[in-house]
């Protein structure tokens, strides 16, 4: 089975992420991408729990990277790393659209976790 | 004086009591600088805190603060969510194991408190949030006895003087020198939650 660095979209609106999702979705087919928007119950913020099932659903052994909108959807995904201490997942903090389209188009050319993170520090 | 169970359900009760009776000045105070969702987040977030707490039975403080801190972390959507998630499992993680907690124990629980919303938010005392609040308490409770009246005028204090400061962390940074003026609304839900605590002390006194 061919494995890929997961990705996490988080957002305080759930339409955010579901729209760039989309956007990613046109050009790569097979990375997984997991989105975590908006609360429990879809109101504006964010849920650790989502993020969370998230982050698990979008790694396949090769570990996640974790992209945000806003300060405390930030917080979350930390609390949600640290509780699923297991896995490897790194946040990265860089514009969310132009990040998270990057690091898909990277992991679908199977570079490693670290190798993405790199690129993306390097391009913002 | 020992802190028990009872003693902090009723913290936490009272806590609750006052933010539901704020939930909109809290928000009023998150419009100008913020989202305007403070009251809100916070209201829905201890409302679920004591359906929670009610439906349990408690052998110690320390259980009493996890599930406050697992509560909050779940279902607050905003900031508040982790920083008062964080500081709860950290005072909850330091009290462990204490059937009644003393003034000592629990100023060391208040420290670990403020230094895991410090570090869950990479903020320091002056940046106009919650921290003001909590920083000048801890230290009231490092170097003093501490009263009920002493308490609640810390608190108060340095709840007021957050309009004094500008902000440069959170929401409220992107308002810049704007934000002078204002209550910080961080400042203001942990300023209930030490009015809250002074009130319990008050009845043990």
């Amino acid at each position: 089975m061919m494995e890929y660095v997961g990705i996490v979209l988080v957002s305080h609106s759930p339409k955010l992420v579901e729209g760039l999702l989309e956007i990613i979705r046109q050009v790569i087919h097979d990375v997984p991408i997991e989105i975590a928007g908006g609360t429990d119950e879809n109101d504006i913020g964010t849920s650790v729990e989502k993020i969370m099932t998230a982050i698990g659903n979008a790694n396949s052994g090769k570990g996640a990277l974790v992209f945000y909108d806003l300060g405390s959807a930030k917080m979350n995904a930390e609390v949600a790393i640290e509780m699923l201490a297991a896995i490897d997942v790194k946040i990265i903090d860089a514009p969310l659209v132009e990040a998270a389209y990057v690091a898909a188009v990277e992991a679908n050319m199977k570079k490693n976790l670290q190798e993405i993170q790199q690129t993306i520090q390097t391009e913002f | 004086m020992e802190l028990n169970v009872n003693d902090f359900m009723r913290w936490i009760e009272l806590t609750n009591e006052t933010i539901q009776q704020q939930k909109n000045y809290l928000t009023s105070l998150d419009q100008p600088i913020g989202d305007g969702d403070h009251g809100i987040n916070m209201a829905r977030g201890l409302q679920e805190v004591m359906n929670k707490l009610q439906t349990n039975e408690y052998q110690e403080p320390s259980e009493v603060l996890k599930n406050v801190s697992m509560t909050l972390l779940s279902k607050v959507g905003g900031a508040s969510g982790p920083l008062y998630g964080t500081a709860f499992l950290k005072m909850s993680m330091a009290i462990k194991g204490l059937n009644s907690v003393s003034m000592e124990d629990f100023t060391k629980g208040l420290q670990v408190a403020l230094d895991g919303i410090k570090q869950r938010g990479k903020s320091n005392a002056g940046e106009k949030t919650l921290i003001d609040v909590w920083s000048p308490v801890v230290e009231h409770f490092s170097n003093q006895d501490v009263t009920s009246d002493r308490l609640m005028e810390t608190a108060k204090r340095a709840m007021e003087e957050t309009t004094n400061t500008i902000a440069t962390k959170g929401r409220a940074a992107y308002f810049k020198e704007k934000s002078l003026g204002h209550i910080d609304p961080g400042s203001a839900s942990s300023f209930y939650m030490f009015e809250a605590l002074a009130k319990v002390l008050k009845e043990k006194e």
